[in-house]
């Protein structure tokens, strides 16, 4: 399969995308780097200055910083929890022999494709609004106080939203693996009288660990970048109650014009992108050969 | 026309020199069939005459011209592989008219030899068929229909019989034998199945390690085999190896008898053992002689139905004028 | 051995699945409902059964000008996709065919630009754009979808590529075929059902993009991602009918899910689950 012409050709073949990746990757990434060391606001161009470190040191000592990071560690790690439990347990349950399995995973799988704006707004329109929501509904039955979500817990409301969104994911994923296991080695261990709970934790979840893992892996990323639920909802708010690192960044370019700041921002997120992101590689990159 | 040389052809992966210098030649209207064990390099030798892999060093020439720099299309081969290789999302006839296409020939003409294949090979009622539906036979001759059709001036089969059961290989081994009658156009046709090998070859090559062993027509091979290599490969059962003594009392460092050169005896002969396994195939015998003390087993071939039983004491007589005698480097002497 | 389950249990776990199923798709299945009530239905409280008037989407369509948003998501999606398929389609079979020492590498490396977060690059992505005057036009947001989602589309590919026997194309090329003829003929066909599950699957993330369609576009290319973040008061726009936009928002897409779904695992996974 390898002549020169072919070899040639192959090299030919690949350089667009490897050229068109490199620069997408490189440039606006040296550029966010340099911009991080300016003194550099768009209301007022003409004063940029070389600012050394102050965007970082500026950063790390604004409260809002430590918070974004704490939000976005808690926004990652909830969603996480809810979804890959709640994955397991889900796709374990379609995975019986039930009626219209077909019909139940397209229902379960349906939030994934709903688009992130679309979301967020059906969720606090129709499910979440403190007056006119279902769940205001579902209160007034009881005769109970409606809860105002947004208000009172908005984090914790973005994290509903936010899990609802992929859990579909989870689930499908873990279905996938659960659907590969060898029905012959729990049907083995059934007739050595292994009772359920130790089928499912010697042989159902070592199974699916892999899976587990990407999912974890490959949500993180997405989830570090939750952007437009919280645009739509609570705009970072009360406060910066529910202002995760992406949206912080997307203030202070955006809104308070500080592209020096946001430059230094977007570095530290990569920073922290990157920490995943080893993990993630290593486990897809075994998969390869 | 297809007469085809390597002058000095090697092949080289990285740092492994898979085959190292070679030459050969192979005359217009041959079949030249290259046996050898698994992973001497036969499929890679096809390939670098096909176009399919570069050469490291020396040339090749098709009918006197050099083609080694030339791409596969601009070759004029056609190559059956062992995987057929068809395409599964064309029909057959649409296969077979594939190189035709590219070629940019006519549709009258095309249309005219994909009848004409067909009906040579039996294929008429699956034209529209697409390969997936088809026997593995029947997608063998759609890749051999495929290749006939754009008249090569040389066929490269690479193990085409090895995907199908013993009974379909036998005959289709008959039609590719016909085919060759037929047409008369250069065959090159790898195989580690000496059956194939002795009953289609006009000349064999035998390849060890990307080395050619010996070249010849197959009862060349079988009657003067060049060295131990050549001899222990050829012929089945395996000729009979003796080192040592023996050997020594001919003159040679090691001495070959075929099992059908060994006359058996439940009352004289020269070297006497014991019957371990016996195979009665009702036209012969083999038997499986061992204790002679000059090799572990002694493979005998004896016509018809012989009353040895395991464990008898038998005596074995070689023909003297069959012994192949071969010297320190296991060179014929 | 087929499992023997009794029926009771089967009627429980069926109960059961379904139940949940319902609990997740309910927000989507409320606002198909809400999107079919008049406004006063709409907010005077629970109630599962509609009038069924299409009122509200008729005032989305002719009012808040529906059809531009809509159409902008169908050229940002379709065309970034095509775009997309037309750089890695070469590259994928180049790196499945032809594989190098680093092809191994260079694949990881286009994951890896998989991970760089959006918003470590909104600074300068934001300055190019406004100083080339790609702000809020298609071509520019076409483009950079298309560089969000190419080593997706490159690895979805490969993955598939990998699966056609590298015979075929040989016998391809034995044949007489160029390059162009071989991926032409005998590569893209055989690949159709891959291509086409990989298009599927990144029209629709590039239609719910919603990060960069927000943060470069105002309103001449805002496709519906975009659009309907500008609703996130719902000042002039009540419950019905921002249901109904939001229905027609995520209608065609949902479809195209329902039967992407054994892909979705695929591609999001880059092939590290099947
Ligand atoms: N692309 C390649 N890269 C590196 N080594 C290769 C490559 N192709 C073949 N080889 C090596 O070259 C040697 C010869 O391989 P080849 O396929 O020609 O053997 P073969 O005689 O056809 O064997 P078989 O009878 O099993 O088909 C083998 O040792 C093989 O490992
Ligand atoms: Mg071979």
């Amino acid at each position: 399969m390898a002549t020169r012409q072919t070899q040639g050709l192959a090299r030919l073949m690949r350089a667009p995308a490897i050229i068109l990746l490199f620069v997408w990757m490189i440039v606006p990434l040296c550029m966010t780097l340099y911009y991080s060391f300016l003194n550099y606001n768009m209301l007022n161009p003409g004063m940029t200055s070389w600012a050394g470190w102050f965007n970082y040191q500026y950063f790390y000592t604004d409260p809002a910083f430590l918070e974004s990071i704490r939000n976005t560690l808690v926004l990652v790690l909830g969603v996480l929890f809810i979804t890959v439990v709640g994955g397991t347990f889900i796709a374990m349950l379609i995975d019986k022999p039930i009626w219209g399995q077909g019909i139940v995973r397209i229902l379960v799988i349906s939030p994934f494709f709903v688009m992130p704006p679309v979301a967020a707004l059906i969720w606090k329109n129709m499910i979440m609004h403190p007056s006119y929501g279902v769940l205001a509904d579902v209160a007034r039955f009881f005769g109970v106080q409606p809860v105002d979500w947004f208000a009172q817990y908005p984090l914790t409301s973005i994290i509903l939203i936010v899990a609802w969104q992929w859990l579909p994911f989870a689930t499908l994923i873990l279905l996938t693996s659960l659907q590969s296991l060898d029905t012959e080695q729990m049907e083995a261990a059934e007739m050595d009288g292994a009772p359920a709970y130790s089928r499912f934790f010697y042989l159902v979840l070592p199974h699916m660990a892999r899976a587990i893992t990407v999912v974890i892996l490959i949500q993180t990323i997405f989830l570090l970048g939750i952007y437009a639920e919280i645009l739509v909802t609570t705009n970072g708010g009360p406060g910066t109650a529910s202002t995760n690192l992406t949206f912080l960044i997307y203030r202070a370019a955006r809104l308070n014009f500080d592209i020096g700041g946001a430059a230094a921002g977007g570095i530290i997120a990569v920073i922290l992108a990157n920490l995943v992101a080893i993990f993630l590689m290593r486990a897809v990159g075994r998969n390869l050969d | 026309m297809g007469q085809i040389t390597l002058q000095g052809v090697a092949k080289r992966f990285g740092e492994v020199e898979v085959i190292p210098p070679l030459d050969l030649t192979i005359e217009d209207g041959e079949f030249v069939v290259f046996v050898g064990p698994s992973g001497c390099g036969k499929s890679t030798l096809l390939r670098l005459i096909a176009g399919l892999e570069d050469v490291s060093g020396g040339r090749i020439l098709i009918d006197g011209k050099d083609a080694t720099d030339a791409s596969p299309a601009k070759r004029g081969l056609a190559m059956v592989f062992q995987s057929y290789a068809l395409y599964p999302h064309m029909s057959v006839r649409k296969n077979i008219a594939f190189p035709m296409k590219m070629a940019g020939m006519p549709k009258p003409e095309q249309d005219r030899r994909i009848e004409a294949a067909a009906k040579a090979l039996n294929l008429t009622s699956y034209l529209d068929r697409r390969p997936g539906q088809l026997s593995g036979g029947q997608r063998q001759r759609v890749a051999i229909g495929r290749a006939i059709v754009r008249e090569p001036s040389a066929f490269l089969f690479d193990e085409p019989l090895s995907n199908l059961d013993a009974a379909l290989r036998v005959g289709m081994r008959l039609e590719i034998s016909e085919l060759h009658n037929r047409l008369k156009t250069t065959m090159i046709y790898v195989t580690h199945d000496q059956v194939e090998a002795m009953t289609m070859a006009d000349k064999i090559v035998v390849l060890q390690a990307g080395r050619i062993e010996q070249v010849g027509s197959p009862l060349d091979l079988y009657h003067a085999p060049k060295n131990v290599f050549v001899a222990g490969f050829i012929g089945s059962p395996r000729m009979n190896l003796f080192t040592g003594a023996v050997a020594a009392d001919y003159g040679a460092q090691t001495i070959g008898v075929r099992p059908e050169h060994i006359r058996i005896s439940a009352t004289t002969g020269k070297w006497q053992g014991r019957v371990g396994v016996s195979e009665h195939l009702g036209s012969d015998s083999f038997f499986y002689v061992e204790g002679t003390g000059l090799a572990e087993t002694v493979t005998v071939r004896s016509g018809g139905e012989v009353g040895l039983r395991h464990g008898d004491t038998v005596w074995l007589t070689p023909d003297e004028g069959k012994i192949h005698k071969f010297d320190t480097n296991g060179d014929r002497i | 051995m087929a499992r023997a389950v009794t029926r009771n249990a089967r009627i429980g776990w069926t109960i059961a699945a379904w139940a949940v199923a319902l609990l997740i798709f309910f927000p989507i299945l409320y606002t198909i409902i809400t999107s079919l009530k008049s406004e006063q239905e709409a907010i005077a409280g629970f109630d599962l059964i509609p009038s069924f008037t299409l009122e509200s989407y008729q005032t989305v369509q002719s009012q808040n000008n529906y059809w531009r948003p809509f159409m902008n998501s169908v050229i940002l999606s379709v065309g970034s996709t095509l775009l997309a398929l037309v750089v890695a389609i070469p590259a994928a079979w180049a790196m499945a065919f032809s594989p190098t020492k680093r092809t191994k590498d260079i694949l990881m490396w286009m994951l890896s630009t998989k991970m760089m977060p959006a918003v470590a690059v909104l600074v300068p992505i934001y300055l190019i754009f406004l100083r080339t005057g790609l702000m809020d036009t298609r071509i520019g947001l076409t483009i950079l979808l298309m560089l969000i989602n190419l080593p997706i589309v490159v690895w979805m590919l490969y993955t598939y590529f990998r699966e056609i026997p590298g015979e075929i194309l040989e016998a391809a090329r034995m044949d007489g075929a160029s390059l162009r003829d071989e991926i032409l003929y005998v590569l893209t066909p055989m690949a159709i059902p891959g291509i086409a599950s990989t298009l599927l699957l990144n029209i629709i993330l590039a239609w719910n993009e919603a990060f960069w369609t927000i943060q470069l576009t105002t309103t001449k290319a805002a496709p519906l991602s975009a659009f309907i973040a500008s609703f996130s008061s719902p000042q002039g726009l009540f419950w019905a009918k921002l249901s109904a936009a939001s229905v027609m928002a995520i209608a065609p897409i949902l479809v195209l899910g329902w039967f992407s779904q054994k892909q979705l695992v695929r591609g999001l996974t880059f092939g590290a689950v099947k």
